[in-house]
């Protein structure tokens, strides 16, 4: 095995995107620099090929990992994803289920079954899905595969919340007051939360990531939330066990990395602050966590390490603490037990590689720094772009990424993704993108980066939170490092104004006066290309500018301007171009007073154009696509990003346009109506037709993205025209049912 | 732009080329302008002021019936019929409007564009010709010349087969007018008539009933091959609800007795329910987007590849070439060289009656053969011309002729060497050849000279005049001269004493009545062509003919008797 190291250090030096990444970094430990390991895992031959039991842009992660590291690597896939990145990223793949992630990716036999069937010796589990239950570890221990995580035992201990909770209070980790018990019965529950007092928080005892989460206010509301998060944590987890816990109002989420190895070594490779968060779910991380000390850092790297070595843990792990930003206590949250999603702030900052060090430990071999040795440099940002309807309070969003281009990469700027230009994102799995991830020497340098890669990774196709994530990024709290559990709520004035903003408006007509210029040049070189033979002389009637006799010809061009971030109605712009003789465009919005533009296409490439407006010269993209009957374009020009909509008008009309009345009606709904609010199961249906609502009384319930939507009543009134029953597939805007006054 | 000026500064390049390794060319054609002669600045400041008052005659047509009717019309959600035109061609194409100024000063009231508008652009890239009325002008009612600009519009689709897209919107004939209007053979009638025979033809017949069609008018949508009716704006019907009260005493509404919803839905008369004209129009697009002509050109190979040099001259400077006073003789070659491809022209049988120029040149990489005035025409210049226009139309090249044309050579001498003879020869090789032909007056174009050049009688696909164009049976001193003989001697057999200065009078007044009679204006009002052009456009203007000339299938030509 230690030759085998050499090997490798040989071939592969300093070959880690990390080590490559930053010069100012110390230089990439490999594990062959530190004493010799060995084999553990019964066979001395090492892992030589994995199996990832994963997809998206985990599974294209710790591929790339194995790669440079000479190992084989072997994808598994459902039949949504025959074509995704994962599975054309591995040497090998295997098919192993229809698209529910139950029959697919969470299907421990088949997974295993694929490990032995090309000859893999490890199977990596990422996050989500599997990596978390023990019984797989456990059963790949059984078919003699090595599970590239922790023990079964640990998985075990700490997947338990009460169990951990327990055996955490024992090794002097501080907890949050709470219940940690097995009695499950509510009315004893709901007694148990009044003993610790409201707000209580409601969590499954197994999985995390918020699913079957529940905030509870006031005593009224436990039994409905105690229920939906049972049977939310069913349908996640398998398990539907709960444990409550004291809610803390102004916490902060801060984590902390260990990894152990299999010889009883454990160390901590900084905290990460994972504060920002909607629907309980993380979406900016960031290392170090700023405005603490390294007092307060040391302790809670402390803490961490004896949460470890409490349940005798190797390979990666995350603790995370609640910190209570007015006391400045932190207390144990949860463990868990596998690499996290936003792993890649703390390679930034340590110059290591997190998969390697799990491969390596899974080989048996010993960590490669002590304590001491692990460095803190710079800092570094990750922002979770995820497929979201931002407006309609960050629903999942599914569709096609027409248009996808990610920033470039660099030494300092990570992409994390598992999609490409043309997939879909399904309702089947997570809806996130991609994982954008940076660094800088300081925080300050940091957000910068963060900043400027926002305004320029494209995406089109489907809503992103990309925007928002830009807004969040340079609100002036944010920049002072004030997060908190409950940061976007609490500014939530400043992320959703009323009106738009006025500097917005302006940029974004002079971004439909660019897209109406891009359009006319578009418009100018296809047609020549499309002409058809026959007619040698027809290019003469296209030409720039198009011949009118004794006047200059004109265009009018409607876009449809959809306030995103307000979800206010669409704006109407119309734009007058004028031709003018030089090929330029003039360009005036119509019903409005400002003075006209003079454009000019400098040149037109495939989506990239070369503007200049008024001597201005810049770099456009424009993307564009046709959905739901009508022309959407994306435009992103300096730091703007704007969407227009452009209405086909024939296909706006059914070919019989006298009864073009019922297309009309989806759009309009008698009052009161409840549309789904996005495509997904319905699971349960609370009321019947004609029963009585209250405004806000939960009336179904649907899963998508394999979370709970309650649909509550938008007032009170009798529930009407309810058609959908338990198990029924719904759509993006199918009437669930109605409110009538009687 | 850019491109457009790689191309030109690589064509200054070639150029320079030209005129260093290829001095003895003779193919490609010298500058042509004497840029020191006396007249030179007069000419050009002299056109310049012609160009400027056409201009403004321009603006005015193209304001419609005047800001309050445009406004009327725009409350009723309707566009202009140049808007509507723009939006039915393919998007940022070409449109190539006829007779812009048809009714300029033809009667007392103004009547901009006749009330109509007419010309040719492409639709999904096939050529339409595109009828429109302004309902702005008179409610789109039909004047004599309205109804002359809509036939000549249907005159040239028969001709070069362009499916014909007409957007009505009229109330039908000028009742006022009616006599002009409606009984004669090219009146009302005939655009029915043109309609039923071009469908027979196989050339699509489509309307778009934009707004009222009433009447007459009625039939424009019935005639045709697919309708189209907006919704609240379009309506058909024989007779108005005020008409049908007085008749039947019935009470109806516009929209029950002819409205969309009724004539999709009860008579059959419209095919296409539009929700409004934005719709309609997108309709009247995908009718020819489904337009199959089977064996009508669809699939006939590309004759030409598509390549070609813009001229080595620059066309602007055609409006400096263009005559203002007739009797300074220019070199029509300069013309031509500012409109032909790389200014080549290959020129026939040059040193024989040289006051005719003839030869083949390429003008967007299309063959033609181009005949120009250098002069009046002499028993050997007609010659040559009939024998030019015959190897053209044997070839099946297109013809463009550039007129600037005083007429025959007169004389003992030249009556002697059968200039009558020989003039016939070249009406009757223009009058039969079966090739597209495109003819520009540039300058004068008088007498029987009209005639050999391919003048309106002779049907060339397209006529169009520059500002400098003057056209008449003879010059208006001439004609005072001829005049006033013959005046005098009717005079002395009256016995009548004819003084000096009542002569003098009696030609002045003929100068100016022809002066007036041969101004542009005259003849484009009363469409004698098909529009006056700016001088630089010509190049792109006769490129737009040739293509929407241009037949799958030559037609072969069939001559008369020749009098040798």
């Amino acid at each position: 095995m230690a030759l085998m190291s050499l090997i490798i250090r040989r071939r592969f030096p300093v070959r880690t995107p990390i080590g490559r990444a930053n010069p100012s970094f110390s230089i990439l430990r490999l594990f062959s620099s530190s004493p010799l390991a060995s084999a553990a895992a019964g066979d001395d031959r090492g892992i030589e090929k994995i199996l990832v039991a994963n997809r998206g842009e985990i599974a294209c992660r710790v591929m790339r990992t194995a790669r440079r590291l000479g190992i084989g690597t072997v994808a598994v896939y459902s039949e949504a994803d025959s074509a995704a990145l994962h599975v054309k990223s591995a040497d090998e793949a295997v098919r192993i289920g229809p698209p529910p992630a139950r029959a697919s990716y969470l299907n421990a036999s088949a997974i295993i079954e694929a490990a032995l069937r090309t000859g893999a010796q490890a199977i990596h589990p990422g996050y989500g899905f599997l990596s978390e239950s023990a019984d797989f570890a456990q059963l790949c221990e059984t078919e003699g595969l090595i599970f590239i995580g922790p023990p079964a035992s640990a998985i075990r201990d700490m997947g338990d919340k009460s169990a951990s909770k327990r055996i955490m209070g024992a090794a002097g980790v501080p907890l949050v007051p709470g219940y940690h018990g097995d009695n499950q019965d509510i009315n004893f529950l709901k007694l148990e939360a009044e003993k610790i007092g409201y707000p209580i928080l409601i969590k499954p005892t197994h999985g995390g990531g918020g699913k079957g989460m529940r905030i509870v206010q006031s005593p009224d509301e436990f039994v409905e939330s105690i229920l939906g998060a049972q049977r939310e944590a069913a349908a996640s987890f398998g398990i539907n066990t709960i444990l409550l816990e004291k809610y803390i109002t102004h916490p902060r989420h801060v984590e902390v990395q260990v990894f152990g190895d299999k010889h009883g070594n454990v160390i901590h490779l900084n905290e990460r602050d994972c504060s920002v968060q909607r629907r309980h779910q993380k979406i900016i991380e960031e290392a170090p966590a700023p405005n603490i000390t390294n007092e307060f850092r040391s302790h809670l790297g402390k803490a961490a390490v004896s949460a470890a070595k409490a349940v005798g843990y190797y390979s990666a792990g995350t603790v995370e603490f609640i910190m209570d930003t007015i006391s400045d206590k932190f207390y144990f949250m949860e463990m868990n037990t596998r690499l996290q999603v936003e792993h890649p702030v703390t390679e930034m900052i340590v110059g290591q590689d997190l998969v390697e060090w799990q491969i390596r430990v899974a080989n048996g071999e010993h960590l490669p720094l002590v304590q001491e040795q692990v460095p803190l440099n710079g800092h570094s940002f990750e922002a979770r772009i995820y497929a979201e309807n931002v407006p309609k309070g960050f629903l999942p969003a599914t569709g096609t990424l027409h248009h996808y281009r990610p920033v470039p990469v660099s030494p300092t700027v990570r992409v994390e993704t598992g999609v490409e230009e043309g997939n879909t994102v399904s309702m089947h799995y997570d809806p996130m993108i991609a994982k954008l991830v940076v660094w800088g020497e300081n925080r300050h340098a940091a957000l910068g980066k963060l900043k400027n890669c926002l305004t320029n990774f494209q995406v089109a196709g489907l809503p992103t939170n990309i925007a928002f994530l830009h807004m969040l990024s340079n609100h002036w709290a944010f920049d002072k490092g004030l997060v908190e559990t409950h940061f976007i709520e609490h500014f939530k004035a400043d992320f959703f104004p009323d009106e738009v903003p006025v500097e917005t408006d302006v940029a974004a007509k002079l971004s439909a006066t660019i897209v109406a210029a891009c359009i006319c040049e578009m418009d100018f070189t296809t047609l020549r290309k499309t002409i058809p033979s026959g007619n040698s002389l027809l290019p003469v009637w296209y030409s720039q500018p198009p011949f009118r006799m004794h006047h200059a010809a004109k265009r009018i061009i409607e876009l449809e301007w959809d306030k995103e971030v307000t979800g206010s109605f669409p704006m109407t712009l119309k734009l007058v171009i004028t031709y003018q003789p030089d090929g330029n465009y003039f360009i005036e919005i119509g019903d409005n007073d400002s003075p006209g533009l003079e454009v000019k296409i400098m040149h037109a490439g495939d989506r990239d154009y070369k503007v200049d407006v008024n001597g201005l010269q810049s770099n456009v993209t424009l993307a564009i696509y046709s959905k739901e009957r009508s022309k959407h374009i994306h435009v992103w020009h300096g730091k703007h990003h704007y969407h227009f909509r452009q209405t086909v008008r024939l296909e706006q009309y059914n070919d019989d346009g006298l009864e073009h009345k019922k297309d009309f009606q989806a759009r309009s709904h008698p009052e009161g109506s409840v549309l789904a609010p996005m495509a997904g199961l319905v699971v349960k249906v609370v009321l019947e037709n004609g029963s009585f609502v209250d405004e806000g009384q939960p009336v179904l319930v649907l899963e998508a993205m394999k979370m709970e939507h309650v649909v509550k009543s938008p007032r009170a009134g009798y529930v009407n025209g309810l058609q959908v029953a338990a198990g029924q597939q719904v759509f993006d805007t199918t009437v669930l049912f109605n409110i009538k006054d009687k | 732009m850019l491109r457009v000026l790689a191309r030109r500064s690589w064509r200054q390049l070639q150029w320079r080329h030209h005129q260093a390794a290829m001095p003895f060319c003779s193919a490609v054609l010298p500058d042509g302008i004497d840029r020191s002669s006396d007249t030179f600045p007069f000419n050009s400041a002299a056109v310049q002021d012609l160009i400027s008052q056409l201009q403004s005659n321009i603006r005015q047509v193209l304001g419609g019936g005047g800001p309050r009717a445009v406004e009327r019309n725009r409350s009723r959600n309707k566009l202009l019929p140049r808007e509507r035109i723009d939006r039915m061609i393919d998007p940022g194409s070409s449109f190539l409007e006829l007779s812009q100024l048809a009714g300029f000063d033809l009667y007392e009231e103004s009547l901009p564009s006749g009330g109509i508008i007419t010309g040719i652009g492409p639709v999904h890239g096939r050529l339409c010709m595109f009828v429109a009325n302004d309902p702005t002008v008179k409610g789109g009612t039909y004047y004599p010349i309205t109804v002359k600009k809509h036939l000549r519009a249907q005159e040239i689709a028969a001709e070069c087969k362009l499916p014909c897209i007409y957007l009505v919107d009229s109330g039908g004939a000028n009742l006022p007018r009616q006599a002009d209007v409606f009984p004669d053979r090219d009146n009302f009638g005939r655009i029915f008539y043109n309609q039923a025979k071009m469908s027979a033809e196989g050339i699509p017949q489509i309307a778009l009933v934009l707004g009222s069609c009433t009447a007459g008018g009625a039939y424009i949508p019935a005639m045709a091959d697919e309708s189209v009716i907006v919704k609240g704006n379009g309506t058909i019907f024989l007779a108005g609800p005020p008409l049908v009260k007085a008749a039947t005493g019935e009470e109806v509404s516009a929209e029950d007795l002819g409205g969309a919803s009724m004539h999709c839905k009860i008579s059959g008369v419209s095919d296409h329910f539009a929700t409004d004209e934005i719709h309609g129009l997108t309709i009247g697009r995908n009718i020819v987007k489904n337009l199959y002509m089977a064996g009508r050109g669809e699939n006939s190979p590309p004759s030409n590849s598509y390549s070609y040099e813009d001229p080595l001259y620059d066309e602007k400077e055609l409006t400096s070439i263009a005559p203002v006073d007739q009797k300074q003789p220019f070199d029509i070659r300069s013309i031509i060289a500012r409109i032909v491809d790389g200014s080549e022209f290959d020129e026939f049988k040059k040193y024989y009656g040289t006051t005719l120029v003839t030869g083949f040149a390429r003008i967007y990489g299309q063959s033609v053969g181009i005949i120009g005035n250098n002069g009046i025409l002499f028993t050997e210049s007609a010659l040559k011309g009939s024998h030019f226009i015959e190897l053209c139309a044997q070839r099946n090249i297109p013809l463009i002729f550039l007129q600037n044309i005083t007429g025959f050579m007169v004389g003992s001498k030249s009556e002697a060497s059968g200039i009558a003879k020989a003039g016939a020869k070249m009406v009757m090789a223009v009058s039969c050849s079966k090739v597209p032909k495109i003819t520009i007056i540039v300058g004068g174009s008088f007498g029987a000279g009209n005639y050999g050049m391919c003048g309106r009688a002779y049907s060339p696909n397209f006529l169009f005049m520059w500002p400098t164009a003057k056209i008449s049976v003879m010059g208006g001193n001439q004609a005072a001269g001829v005049l006033a003989q013959i005046e005098r001697s009717n005079k002395k057999r009256q016995g009548i004493e004819w003084s000096k200065e009542e002569e003098d009078k009696f030609k002045s007044r003929v100068v100016e009545s022809y002066g007036r009679e041969a101004s542009p204006y005259f003849s484009t009002a009363r469409l004698w062509d098909d529009g006056i052009i700016h001088p630089s456009d010509t190049r792109k203007v006769i490129g737009l003919c040739l293509s929407a000339s241009i037949k799958p299938h030559p037609e072969d030509t069939k001559y008369g008797v020749f009098r040798m």
